[in-house]
């Protein structure tokens, strides 16, 4: 069928399978790599982008699901300029990650939550990411860029 | 992992959704959130050869006040149930419940009315339903009806619903007792259940206790006969059937449940 999405502001509209998930079309379709494909069971969060501004998994949606809303993916983040999004700003300033696999979707979760809850609490940020699973950091780093994140976007 | 080939028709009204279901028969599918459904077809556990979208119909999705119940269009997501101003005051077991599903991306995209129609007895809504005393509304080519959430789990992801019908609205009472608790007991964070427990005046449902969502009889009785927390949760266990399996021995199902339903009927009595 053929499925049509913005995707980080632009149109991507291709002919696909009815099958396709939707991380496939942003992979394969739109060429967009940093959505990675982890556990494939909707449980590590690392395929997590936005739909229509809410996190998702991406494993676990048919891109016809997608058809006619808004994606973002990590590359749609950083502006134009190259200047790093604040959460990806916080990631890097509080090292909140090792090997990078779940960064991607880690971010995008973020994202979502301080739109959702723009002043958790830590135990908010924990139970938050809950669906997002990271094998390197412990998540304590993680938690700090959090709420560095949320705290930086506090007006002052 | 990719399910097997099925030709994605998407609906834009109720009665198109059941047309385009009635005329594949028992080989399509109704998809909803999807969080329930694509993970089984993608381990190829579900093999439809139709799947009709409903994820566009706003017609069913919403929470409203309908005087001495409340009313829930099937296809209202579970973040939504959690964030209702209008569950947290009237329902706040359903709403609570809600927040402890999966987790926040799972949240954004699965609906009460796919939890309730998979019918998975490790799913935490469909206890809660029973808990509630809710009404299914279905409806079918030949028009709605309502079923009784305790005659609507008929066996493991197995449903009263017949192939051809679709969940509409959940409808609930406004309780007479306030007391509720919700509980369960996971391994790990967004795991299933290993058991739940909800709790909504005198009634008691269990979560993963068998093949479908029960009510714990023998601790309502109890705590109906004047029994305290403790003594009325020595029932937990019995006339269930809990399944033994890779999370799990019967026994130690069985233990917690005891153990969860102590905690829950202690927490809703002290919420009364």
């Amino acid at each position: 069928m053929k499925v049509t999405v913005t995707v980080n502001g632009g149109q991507v509209a291709a002919e696909v399978p009815d099958r396709t998930l939707l991380v496939h079309f942003l992979r394969d379709v739109a060429g967009l790599t940093a959505t990675n494909v982890g556990c494939d069971t909707s449980s590590c969060g690392a395929c997590t982008v936005l739909l229509d501004g809410r996190s998702v998994k991406s494993c676990t949606l048919l891109a016809a699901q997608a058809d006619g809303s808004a994606v973002v993916t990590l590359e749609g983040l950083a502006n134009g300029s190259g200047e790093l999004h604040p959460v990806q700003q916080a990631f890097r300033a509080e090292h909140g990650l090792q090997c990078g696999f779940c960064t991607p979707g880690m971010v995008m979760a973020v994202v979502s939550l301080l739109e959702e809850n723009p002043d958790p609490s830590e135990a908010e940020v924990r139970t938050a990411l809950e669906g997002n699973l990271c094998r390197c950091t412990g998540y304590h780093n993680i938690v700090r860029a959090v709420l560095a994140a949320a705290s930086e976007r506090r007006p002052s | 992992m990719i399910p097997a080939p099925f030709t994605y028709k998407r609906a834009w009204s109720v009665d198109e959704a059941i047309d385009l279901v009635a005329r594949d028969g028992d080989e399509a599918k109704f998809l909803a959130g999807g969080h329930s459904l694509l993970p089984l077809m993608k381990l190829r556990l579900a093999v439809p050869q139709t799947l009709v979208d409903i994820g566009r119909l706003r017609e069913l999705s919403y929470i409203r006040d309908a005087g001495d119940h409340i009313a829930v269009g099937a296809l209202t997501r579970h973040g939504e149930l959690a964030s209702s101003d209008l569950l947290a005051r009237e329902l706040p077991l359903l709403a609570h419940a809600a927040g402890q599903i999966g987790d926040p991306q799972v949240r954004h995209c699965g609906t009460i009315g796919g939890s309730l129609a998979h019918a998975d007895p490790a799913a935490d809504l469909p206890a809660v339903v029973l808990a509630l005393d809710a009404t299914l509304v279905a409806r079918g080519p030949s028009g709605s009806r309502e079923i009784a959430a305790a005659d609507f789990f008929r066996g493991l992801f197995e449903t009263a619903l017949e192939p051809d019908e679709l969940l509409t609205e959940i409808r609930i009472g406004k309780p007479a007792a306030s007391g509720w608790a919700f509980q369960k007991f996971t391994k790990r964070a967004i795991d299933w259940a290993i058991v739940g427990v909800a709790v909504q005046g005198g009634r008691v449902a269990l979560v993963n206790m068998g093949q479908t969502p029960v009510r714990a009889a023998a601790v309502e009785s109890a705590l109906a006969a004047g029994a305290g927390a403790r003594e009325a949760a020595a029932h937990a266990a019995t006339g269930a059937s809990p399944s033994d399996d890779l999370n799990a021995s019967r026994a130690y199902r069985e233990h917690l449940a005891r153990v969860l339903v102590r905690r829950a009927v202690e927490e809703a009595l002290a919420r009364t």
